[in-house]
Protein backbone atom coordinates (compact mmCIF):
# COMPACT_ATOMS: atom_id res chain seq x y z
CA UNK A 1 0.00 0.00 0.00
CA UNK A 2 0.89 3.45 -1.16
CA UNK A 3 -0.65 6.96 0.03
CA UNK A 4 -0.49 10.32 -0.76
CA UNK A 5 -2.21 12.96 1.19
CA UNK A 6 -3.30 16.37 0.01
CA UNK A 7 -4.73 19.23 2.18
CA UNK A 8 -6.80 22.40 1.00
CA UNK A 9 -8.31 24.32 4.26
CA UNK A 10 -9.53 21.87 7.04
CA UNK A 11 -9.80 18.93 4.31
CA UNK A 12 -7.17 16.61 3.95
CA UNK A 13 -7.71 14.16 1.47
CA UNK A 14 -5.51 10.68 1.71
CA UNK A 15 -5.17 9.34 -1.78
CA UNK A 16 -4.73 5.15 -0.63
CA UNK A 17 -3.30 2.65 -3.85
CA UNK A 18 -2.72 -0.69 -3.70
CA UNK A 19 -3.97 -4.00 -1.19
CA UNK A 20 -5.24 -3.20 2.19
CA UNK A 21 -4.80 -6.33 4.11
CA UNK A 22 -4.07 -6.98 7.91
CA UNK A 23 -0.38 -6.25 6.68
CA UNK A 24 -0.38 -2.44 6.55
CA UNK A 25 -3.69 -1.49 8.49
CA UNK A 26 -0.81 -0.18 10.90
CA UNK A 27 0.30 2.11 8.46
CA UNK A 28 -3.04 3.29 7.22
CA UNK A 29 -4.45 4.44 10.44
CA UNK A 30 -1.36 5.82 11.21
CA UNK A 31 -1.97 7.99 8.38
CA UNK A 32 -5.55 8.66 8.77
CA UNK A 33 -6.30 8.83 12.80
CA UNK A 34 -3.89 11.79 13.52
CA UNK A 35 -5.50 13.92 10.50
CA UNK A 36 -8.90 13.08 12.42
CA UNK A 37 -7.63 13.49 15.98
CA UNK A 38 -6.32 17.14 14.69
CA UNK A 39 -10.36 17.90 13.75
CA UNK A 40 -9.76 17.73 10.36
CA UNK A 41 -12.53 16.52 7.85
CA UNK A 42 -10.38 13.96 5.93
CA UNK A 43 -11.07 12.37 2.62
CA UNK A 44 -10.69 8.75 1.94
CA UNK A 45 -10.00 8.40 -2.30
CA UNK A 46 -10.27 4.67 -2.61
CA UNK A 47 -10.60 4.52 -6.55
CA UNK A 48 -6.66 2.98 -6.45
CA UNK A 49 -7.28 0.69 -3.76
CA UNK A 50 -7.60 -2.60 -5.53
CA UNK A 51 -8.27 -5.08 -2.58
CA UNK A 52 -9.38 -4.45 1.02
CA UNK A 53 -10.69 -7.62 3.79
CA UNK A 54 -11.83 -7.09 6.60
CA UNK A 55 -8.74 -5.34 8.66
CA UNK A 56 -8.87 -2.87 5.92
CA UNK A 57 -13.12 -2.27 6.62
CA UNK A 58 -12.01 -2.49 10.52
CA UNK A 59 -9.49 0.77 9.34
CA UNK A 60 -12.84 3.09 7.74
CA UNK A 61 -15.05 2.17 10.70
CA UNK A 62 -12.25 2.81 13.53
CA UNK A 63 -11.92 6.18 11.24
CA UNK A 64 -15.51 6.77 10.92
CA UNK A 65 -15.97 6.05 14.57
CA UNK A 66 -12.97 8.83 15.93
CA UNK A 67 -14.45 11.25 13.61
CA UNK A 68 -18.06 11.56 15.21
CA UNK A 69 -15.78 11.93 18.29
CA UNK A 70 -13.93 14.81 17.08
CA UNK A 71 -17.27 16.05 15.83
CA UNK A 72 -15.52 16.28 12.27
CA UNK A 73 -15.92 13.51 9.31
CA UNK A 74 -14.74 10.68 7.20
CA UNK A 75 -15.70 10.23 3.69
CA UNK A 76 -15.15 7.67 1.34
CA UNK A 77 -14.83 8.89 -2.51
CA UNK A 78 -14.68 7.02 -5.71
CA UNK A 79 -14.75 3.49 -3.74
CA UNK A 80 -13.68 0.96 -6.63
CA UNK A 81 -16.07 -1.86 -7.42
CA UNK A 82 -13.92 -4.71 -5.40
CA UNK A 83 -13.84 -2.67 -2.21
CA UNK A 84 -17.49 -1.26 -2.85
CA UNK A 85 -18.72 -5.26 -2.87
CA UNK A 86 -16.57 -5.65 0.95
CA UNK A 87 -18.73 -2.96 2.29
CA UNK A 88 -21.47 -3.72 1.09
CA UNK A 89 -20.98 -7.49 2.52
CA UNK A 90 -20.67 -5.63 6.12
CA UNK A 91 -23.54 -3.96 5.50
CA UNK A 92 -21.39 -0.44 5.83
CA UNK A 93 -22.73 1.48 2.91
CA UNK A 94 -25.35 3.47 5.32
CA UNK A 95 -23.04 3.66 8.35
CA UNK A 96 -20.18 4.95 6.29
CA UNK A 97 -20.26 8.33 4.66
CA UNK A 98 -19.37 7.20 1.31
CA UNK A 99 -19.53 9.31 -2.08
CA UNK B 1 -11.93 -30.11 -14.65
CA UNK B 2 -10.38 -31.19 -11.63
CA UNK B 3 -7.27 -29.71 -9.87
CA UNK B 4 -5.25 -30.10 -6.99
CA UNK B 5 -2.63 -27.16 -5.33
CA UNK B 6 -0.90 -26.40 -2.45
CA UNK B 7 1.44 -24.34 -1.19
CA UNK B 8 2.87 -23.15 2.37
CA UNK B 9 3.41 -20.14 3.61
CA UNK B 10 5.11 -18.55 6.57
CA UNK B 11 2.84 -18.04 9.44
CA UNK B 12 3.04 -13.67 9.17
CA UNK B 13 0.82 -10.92 7.91
CA UNK B 14 3.80 -10.24 5.58
CA UNK B 15 2.43 -13.68 3.94
CA UNK B 16 -0.91 -13.02 3.09
CA UNK B 17 -0.13 -11.24 0.15
CA UNK B 18 1.60 -14.43 -1.01
CA UNK B 19 -1.70 -16.48 0.32
CA UNK B 20 -3.52 -14.27 -2.27
CA UNK B 21 -1.37 -14.84 -5.14
CA UNK B 22 -1.59 -17.93 -4.76
CA UNK B 23 -5.21 -17.97 -4.73
CA UNK B 24 -5.59 -15.88 -7.78
CA UNK B 25 -3.35 -18.13 -9.71
CA UNK B 26 -5.32 -21.50 -9.22
CA UNK B 27 -8.17 -19.54 -9.84
CA UNK B 28 -6.80 -18.32 -13.14
CA UNK B 29 -7.04 -22.03 -13.88
CA UNK B 30 -10.99 -22.54 -13.11
CA UNK B 31 -13.53 -20.84 -15.19
CA UNK B 32 -15.40 -18.90 -12.91
CA UNK B 33 -16.86 -15.16 -13.00
CA UNK B 34 -14.44 -12.67 -11.78
CA UNK B 35 -16.51 -11.52 -9.26
CA UNK B 36 -16.34 -14.73 -7.74
CA UNK B 37 -12.82 -15.25 -7.92
CA UNK B 38 -12.42 -12.66 -6.01
CA UNK B 39 -14.60 -13.27 -3.25
CA UNK B 40 -13.14 -16.90 -3.06
CA UNK B 41 -9.48 -15.43 -2.64
CA UNK B 42 -11.36 -13.10 0.38
CA UNK B 43 -12.34 -16.02 2.21
CA UNK B 44 -9.10 -17.59 1.50
CA UNK B 45 -7.37 -14.65 2.72
CA UNK B 46 -9.62 -14.40 6.03
CA UNK B 47 -9.17 -18.05 6.68
CA UNK B 48 -5.32 -17.20 6.42
CA UNK B 49 -5.28 -14.35 8.48
CA UNK B 50 -7.61 -16.04 11.23
CA UNK B 51 -4.61 -18.10 11.59
CA UNK B 52 -1.93 -15.14 11.61
CA UNK B 53 -4.44 -13.37 13.93
CA UNK B 54 -5.93 -15.96 16.56
CA UNK B 55 -3.63 -18.89 16.22
CA UNK B 56 -0.54 -17.05 16.79
CA UNK B 57 -1.92 -14.63 19.02
CA UNK B 58 0.61 -12.82 21.61
CA UNK B 59 3.42 -14.83 19.39
CA UNK B 60 5.79 -11.73 17.83
CA UNK B 61 7.45 -13.95 15.36
CA UNK B 62 7.38 -17.77 14.79
CA UNK B 63 9.32 -19.75 12.02
CA UNK B 64 6.04 -21.97 11.59
CA UNK B 65 4.36 -22.34 8.24
CA UNK B 66 0.72 -22.93 7.21
CA UNK B 67 -0.42 -24.94 4.13
CA UNK B 68 -3.49 -24.20 2.02
CA UNK B 69 -4.55 -26.76 -0.42
CA UNK B 70 -7.55 -26.14 -3.27
CA UNK B 71 -9.02 -28.97 -4.62
CA UNK B 72 -11.39 -28.73 -7.35
CA UNK B 73 -13.37 -31.98 -8.08
CA UNK B 74 -16.93 -32.72 -9.45
CA UNK B 75 -17.76 -29.05 -9.31
CA UNK B 76 -17.00 -29.27 -5.30
CA UNK B 77 -14.54 -26.32 -4.50
CA UNK B 78 -12.66 -27.42 -1.10
CA UNK B 79 -10.15 -25.67 0.57
CA UNK B 80 -7.94 -26.50 3.42
CA UNK B 81 -5.67 -25.02 5.96
CA UNK B 82 -3.00 -26.70 7.78
CA UNK B 83 -1.65 -25.07 11.04
CA UNK B 84 0.22 -25.32 14.08
CA UNK B 85 -1.01 -22.49 16.22
CA UNK B 86 -3.20 -22.40 18.89
CA UNK B 87 -5.82 -25.59 18.81
CA UNK B 88 -9.11 -23.38 17.62
CA UNK B 89 -12.45 -24.88 19.58
CA UNK B 90 -14.76 -24.35 16.69
CA UNK B 91 -17.86 -23.54 19.35
CA UNK B 92 -15.93 -20.34 20.46
CA UNK B 93 -16.01 -19.31 16.77
CA UNK B 94 -18.31 -16.31 16.63
CA UNK B 95 -18.66 -13.60 13.89
CA UNK B 96 -19.79 -10.32 15.90
CA UNK B 97 -23.45 -8.67 14.79
CA UNK B 98 -23.62 -6.87 12.11
CA UNK B 99 -25.71 -4.03 13.89
CA UNK B 100 -22.67 -3.72 16.40
CA UNK B 101 -20.90 -1.35 14.80
CA UNK B 102 -17.12 -2.24 15.79
CA UNK B 103 -13.86 -2.78 14.09
CA UNK B 104 -13.24 -6.53 13.86
CA UNK B 105 -15.12 -9.29 13.95
CA UNK B 106 -16.13 -9.74 10.27
CA UNK B 107 -13.69 -12.26 8.64
CA UNK B 108 -15.43 -15.02 10.01
CA UNK B 109 -18.43 -13.28 8.78
CA UNK B 110 -17.21 -12.73 5.14
CA UNK B 111 -16.42 -16.85 5.11
CA UNK B 112 -19.48 -18.05 5.94
CA UNK B 113 -21.27 -15.24 3.91
CA UNK B 114 -19.22 -16.52 0.32
CA UNK B 115 -18.52 -20.25 1.10
CA UNK B 116 -21.07 -23.15 1.67
CA UNK B 117 -19.46 -25.03 4.56
CA UNK B 118 -16.62 -24.72 6.97
CA UNK B 119 -15.41 -27.46 9.33
CA UNK B 120 -12.65 -28.07 11.32
CA UNK B 121 -11.58 -31.54 10.81
CA UNK B 122 -9.58 -33.47 13.78
CA UNK B 123 -7.66 -35.86 10.73
CA UNK B 124 -4.36 -33.89 10.69
CA UNK B 125 -1.43 -35.34 9.99
CA UNK B 126 1.31 -33.36 12.54
CA UNK B 127 -0.91 -30.00 12.27
CA UNK B 128 -3.08 -28.81 14.96
CA UNK B 129 -6.18 -27.49 12.82
CA UNK B 130 -7.29 -28.52 9.95
CA UNK B 131 -10.19 -26.32 8.61
CA UNK B 132 -12.15 -27.02 5.41
CA UNK B 133 -14.22 -24.43 3.61
CA UNK B 134 -16.21 -25.73 0.35
CA UNK B 135 -18.12 -24.50 -2.03
CA UNK B 136 -20.31 -25.87 -5.25
CA UNK B 137 -19.34 -24.07 -7.96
Amino acid sequence: MTYKVTEEGNISTVFLNGEIDMDVTEKAKEVILPLVEAGKEVHLNLKDVSYMDSSGISVLIESHQKALEKNTKVIVKEVSKSVLKVIMMAKLEQILNLE
Amino acid sequence: MNLSESKDFQVSTASLKEVRTFSREVFEKINLPQEQKDELVLAIAEAAQNIVKHGYKGVDTTTDRMEIKISLKDGKLEIGFFDKGKPVVPENIQHRQLDDIKPGGLGTFFIKQIMDGAVFKKDQKGWVNHLILTKKI
